[in-house]
Parts: C-alpha cells; structure tokens; sequence
C-alpha cells in the first residue's frame, strides 16, 4: 500500500476509533471588523504608533510621495532598487529589478516599493508581488526596505486584512524591521532582513 | 521514531538539570520576561477568549476531516506546480527528502526552524548521507554550534546566556571577530554576517510549515528574523516537511490563528515575517516546490477520543513558559524536542505511553498551562488520562514503593482513629527537623520522598487536636453557657 493511502486509512480508523467526532460549527464571535472604517485618521494613527512601537520610522507623504521617499532614501548611498510596476517619477534614478540574482541584489543599500494592504492593530504591511512591490527578494536583501501605504490599504483588524489578500499570490507579512528575542529574549532589530523600515503614509 | 525520547527518565535528567544553578537563572531570567510580555498583549486583546475558542473549536472540526483537508491540500499543492509526498513515519520522511535533496545534485541545504524536522533528526539523517544542514535560525545556530540541544519550543537556545553565546561564536564560527563582545546587538550581528553568504548562494532550502491551507494550497512559516524568507525565497528548490495535524481548512481560518499565535509565543501583536506560499509562481522564489506530510504517530494520537486534543498545539510555546515544572527543571529534562507540559502529553502519545512513562507525571497539575494555551488544550486533564493508562498497563506484579505508599496512606486515612494514632505517631518528626524547621532526609523506604525534597517539619499540634481543642465538643459548650 502507498504511503498515502494508509496515512488516509489510519485518518480513517482513528476517527473512527474516536467515534466519528463530528466538525463542530466554529464560533466566530470575536471581533471581525474594527470600530474605525478603512483609512479613517483613527485607523491611520493607530498603524503609526504599532510601527513606530517595533522600531520602523513613519514618513507622511502630505500629498507628496516622491519627496516623502527622498527623504526616507536620504542617507542611503547609492541607487535604490524598484519593481518594475512602481509609478513612474516616484524614485528618480531608481534600478528597475530586471531579475538580478540574489548576490546582485545584496548590491543595493535600499527598495522602494508598494503595499497590498496594511493591518493597524497589529502593525503589518502585506506585499503580494503585485507590480508595485515586486517579486519578494526585492524587499528582503537589500538593508533598507522603504514602502509606501496608501489611506485606504489601512484596516484595523487581522480578518479586515486577510480579507483583502488572494491566497495563491505569493504574500509576504511585514510587521516592523527584521528582529529577534533568542539572546535572553532581549530584543534586538535586525538580523537577516532589512534592518531599516521606512513606512511612507501616503493620506489625502 | 526519531527525536521524542531521551536516554534517561524525567525525574533522573531533571535532578541534574536542578544542580545547575547557571541554567535555573537563565531560565527564569528568560520564562519570567516573556510571560510578562505575553500577559500584556493578551490583555489588549477584548476578544481574547472568542478567539481561543474559535481557535480550539477550527482544531477539533478539522482533526474530525482530516483525511478530507489533506487531500484537498494535495490537490491545490499539485495544480499549482508542487509535488506532495508522505511519510508513514521518520525513517521515510528522512529518506524522501534525502532522496529529494540528492536529485539536485547538492550537499548543502539551508533550514529554517522547525520542529517537525528536528522530531524525525533530519539533520543526522542528512549527514549519514554527506548532506550538510545549516540552522538559520540565531537560537538553533547557537545550538547546533554548542553541539548542543534545543531546550524550548520557540527559543531553543534560552538555556545560555549572552556570555555562554559569545564563547561558543568565538569556539565555532569560522572568522568571527575576536574582539567580539557578548552584546546581543553584536552577537546577532556575528550571525548576519556568518550565515549572509549561505544564503545568497544557497541552492535547496528545508522548512517546516506553521500552516497549510487546504482549500488554496497555501504554506505559510510564522517567523522573526527574516532567515525563514531567505530560505524560503532564494533557492532554487524547497522541501517543506509538515506534520498532517497543521493543515486548516480556509484562507479565513488564519484569521484566528495569526491572532492566537504571535500573541502567545514572542508575546508579540505580530511577528516581524510571515511567509505564505502556493506551490510555485514562475518569476517569483523557488521553481521546484515539494511538501512531505508527515504521520510518524499522529494517527494514533488521532485515534484517542480524549487524547487527540493534543495535536491541536499550534506549537506556540506558552505553556512552558508559565510552568513551575519547566521552568526549573529545563527542556533537556525531558528528553524529547517537545519539551514541557505539551511535551510531557504529546510526546508519550506520539510514542506510546509505554516509550515515554515518567513525562506525564513530570507536571504539578496547577493548570496554569491549560490558561496559557491559545486553543484550550486541557493539559491537565490529559496527564491525568496518560497517567491513568500507564497504571494500568502496569497492574500486577510487585507494586511500585509509590504504589504501596499510596494504598499504606488510603488505608490509615479511611479510618479516624488509625489516622488519630497516625498524627501522634508523625509528631515523631518533630525531634528530626529540630534545627532547621526542615527534613531533609529519611531513611528508606521513605527516602524516596526526601530524596528530592525536603519535608517540612510536623507541627506541634495537629489539625485534629487543635479543632478538638478550640471547637471540640467541650469548647462548644463552654461557648454555649457563657
């Protein structure tokens, strides 16, 4: 017999074994949408204060986002890397990803890039390889990862964001740079992703 | 079997683990910080018992379909460029991967964490086959530099401290900086630049799965420092070994889990990287995807009506972390990867209880692991049914001197005047603990008490004798008349 089919028939016996438990409906009375409206000031401040809690810095755009990225790209030396699909003029002198390997891409200091959507309460950006953020290499090898997050990509609550999301993209969920707790659980930012996240809120 | 039971029994590795007074302050230091952090972002949480509930009501309706999830998670996997592969047990999972990585043709494989593939010893397994696997996880470098092993679910290396890091960076890792200091901003630092390199020329990556989603075929890796979506995204082929208890059945069922999950482990809102995955997209991370399910004793443990409770562990870790068994005796104490009041269930019933005898008994019973736990797990509960069936399998022949003692003390307490004379008879006890209010050893048999605490010293009166005394029949009445 194959390996998977008595694996199946194992499933099988042991639920039986066990009585044939049924699936029992699942409640679902915790809270499934917030109390502020997608891209409400509430919703976007909330978002600000969790991003700047794990230590990733906040750039409103005020109308402006190619300035807004000038100056979180300020002290980066060198070009930054761009997706292919980010909008034209944003990043002036940006490298376009033409499928650099990955030792390539350890050349740049820094990526620019878009966001699928952005949870509040939780402090998370997702990218989904859409042509504004790219293949997901771009934001993991170079050290300064800036992304720009529109009003109304904000959610407040985790099921707002997976709501918003298509599983079969390739999906990335960021929440504050690169980190970990396994000296002593003492945290410290930055270990193999970038060290730098630089969030631009664009609001109207 | 592979990695699920130690040489020695929990109470022989744990007495040891209690002599070590370096390992004691590293372990509170480390379970007394997270459970703090965990309590505060719990409480931020107003829905926090709806989710738990959600949470263990989506494990048991899905261990109730099991065979039907899995086979839609194949299905999904499959269409969408992948290949799924299963594994009965440890020895197969090692040989299909081992299998796998060799057909690429490389001798070096990167690992993200995971404890599926440190149950089966994947990376013995490897080696046996001239397969170097690098750990890129900093707590599982640290370990597998020390040739050491893991202690704890999440934190495997929370046993050293940053000065015990530092010596073992300074011993094993090639062209570290001498002048390295025993800062963890330094240490992690040593880490980047030591595994930056591997990574970027990496070929084949091995993980574990936190998820698998059946209805899109979607894997994630819940994680922290983004060494996970450097194996996950830069090679060229992936392996991801997944336990079949991990699958959930929708998109949405996430929901409760990326809320649950974090919160519990680092005692975090969100963890810095989650990575999620459906079998290949051309252009974008690995071009050849394969997923091995993995039984090695799931479906037994399926097939306890109680005990199948136990593999609704989403592997979080909280539970250790408020355990006064834990968090004084260690992780190594017992003797499996699964380590703690999971660890002391599961582990025997991945087994068989008979493999693993004393872990269930290596708990107090307080529940303050049951409150902890973000789908419910009843873990008292559990070791008392696990407990219950080694007794039975252990009936007839000579009773155990626990066994005796327990039916001496049944037969003393079923009567008030042996248990009168009894109390006189303890008041003995008195003149042994004299000095220090303490008794720290007995002779034998009662030694087996003593042997690993001390007693405390019987009281110059009784219970009995003091309520005889102060609400006996006699006081009452004095009460009465005046």
């Amino acid at each position: 017999m194959s390996a998977r089919d008595e694996v199946l028939g194992r499933i099988r016996a042991a639920n039986s074994a066990a009585g044939h438990p049924l699936a029992r409906p699942v409640p679902r009375e915790y809270a499934r949408t917030g109390t502020h409206a997608p891209g409400s000031a509430a919703v976007l401040e909330l978002l600000r204060d969790r991003l700047v809690d794990y230590r990733a810095t906040v750039v409103d755009a005020a109308g402006d986002v190619p300035a807004a990225i000038a100056v979180a790209l300020a002290g980066v030396d060198g070009p930054a890397l761009v997706p292919a699909g980010l909008p034209d003029g944003w990043v002036p002198g940006g490298v376009a990803d033409t499928g650099f390997s990955p030792a390539e891409l350890d050349g740049f200091a820094a990526v620019v890039t878009g966001a699928a959507a952005a949870c509040a309460v939780t402090g998370t950006i997702a990218l989904d390889a859409g042509p504004d953020q790219g293949r997901r290499a771009l934001t993991l090898v170079p050290d300064v990862h800036v992304c720009v997050v529109r009003a109304d990509q904000v959610v407040e609550t985790v099921p707002e964001l997976l709501a918003r999301l298509d599983p079969v993209r390739p999906t990335t969920f960021v929440s504050g740079p690169s980190a970990t707790s396994d000296i002593e659980l003492h945290r410290v930012e930055g270990v193999h992703g970038p060290r730098t996240l630089i969030v631009v809120l664009d609001a109207p | 079997m592979g990695h699920l039971r130690g040489e020695q029994s929990f109470p022989d590795a744990a007495r040891g683990a209690l002599a070590d007074s370096q390992l004691r302050r590293n372990l509170g230091h480390a379970t007394t910080t997270i459970r703090g952090k965990r309590a505060a972002v719990v409480a931020e949480c107003d829905d926090w018992e709806e989710l738990r509930l959600a949470g263990e009501a989506l494990k048991s309706s899905t261990m109730a379909r099991l065979d039907q999830h899995l086979v839609e998670l194949e299905e999904r996997v499959t269409a969408r460029g992948g290949v799924v592969h299963w594994a009965r047990d440890a020895h197969e999972a090692n040989a299909i991967v081992t299998r796998l990585v060799r057909e690429t043709g490389e001798t070096e494989v990167v690992k993200v964490k995971s404890m599926a593939t440190q149950e089966i010893g994947l990376n013995d397994a490897l080696a046996e086959a001239g397969i170097t696997a690098q750990e890129t996880d900093l707590a599982e470098l640290i370990v597998q530099l020390g040739g050491d092993l893991g202690s704890h679910i999440l934190v495997p290396a929370i046993h050293r401290n940053r000065a015990e890091i530092r010596e073992i960076f300074l011993r094993e890792m090639p062209g570290v900086d001498p002048e390295l200091t025993a800062e963890p901003r330094r240490l992690a630092e040593a880490a980047r630049l030591y595994l930056r390199e591997r990574f970027l020329r990496a070929k084949v990556a091995i993980s574990g799965a936190n998820f698998g989603v059946a209805e899109s075929g979607t894997l994630l890796v819940v994680e922290s420092e983004g060494n996970g979506r450097m194996c996950l995204t830069l090679p060229e082929t992936l392996i991801t070994v997944m336990g079949i208890e991990k699958v959930v059945p929708t998109w949405q069922d996430l929901e409760v889990f990326l809320q649950l999950l974090p919160r519990s482990s680092t005692g975090e809102r969100m963890n810095p990287y989650t990575s999620a995955w459906t079998g290949v997209t051309p252009g974008d991370g690995p071009q050849a995807f394969h997923l091995v399910l993995l039984d090695n004793g799931r479906t037994a443990t399926l097939a306890d009506e109680v005990g199948r409770a136990a593999l609704h562990c989403i592997k979080c870790s909280a539970c250790l972390n408020v355990c006064p068994v834990y968090e004084r005796a260690g992780g190594h104490a017992y003797g499996s990867v699964y380590p703690g009041p999971i660890g002391a269930v599961l582990s025997p019933q991945l087994t068989g209880v008979e493999d693993n005898a004393s872990l269930p008994y290596a708990s107090s019973l307080c529940g303050a692991c049951f409150d902890a736990c973000p789908v419910r797990i009843d873990i008292p509960s559990l070791l008392v049914r696990l407990r219950a069936q080694h007794v039975d399998a252990n009936r007839g022949g000579v009773p155990s001197p626990e066994a005796a003692a327990m039916a001496a003390a049944s037969w003393v307490m079923a009567d008030h005047r042996r248990f009168a004379a009894a109390e006189t008879a303890s008041r003995l006890g008195r003149l042994l603990g004299r000095s220090t209010g303490r008794i720290g050893s007995l002779p034998p048999p009662l030694d087996a008490w003593t042997g690993s605490r001390d007693l405390p010293r019987p009281p110059a009166e009784s219970f009995r004798q003091w309520w005889a005394r102060e609400r006996g029949q006699g006081r009452a009445r004095e009460r009465g008349q005046s």
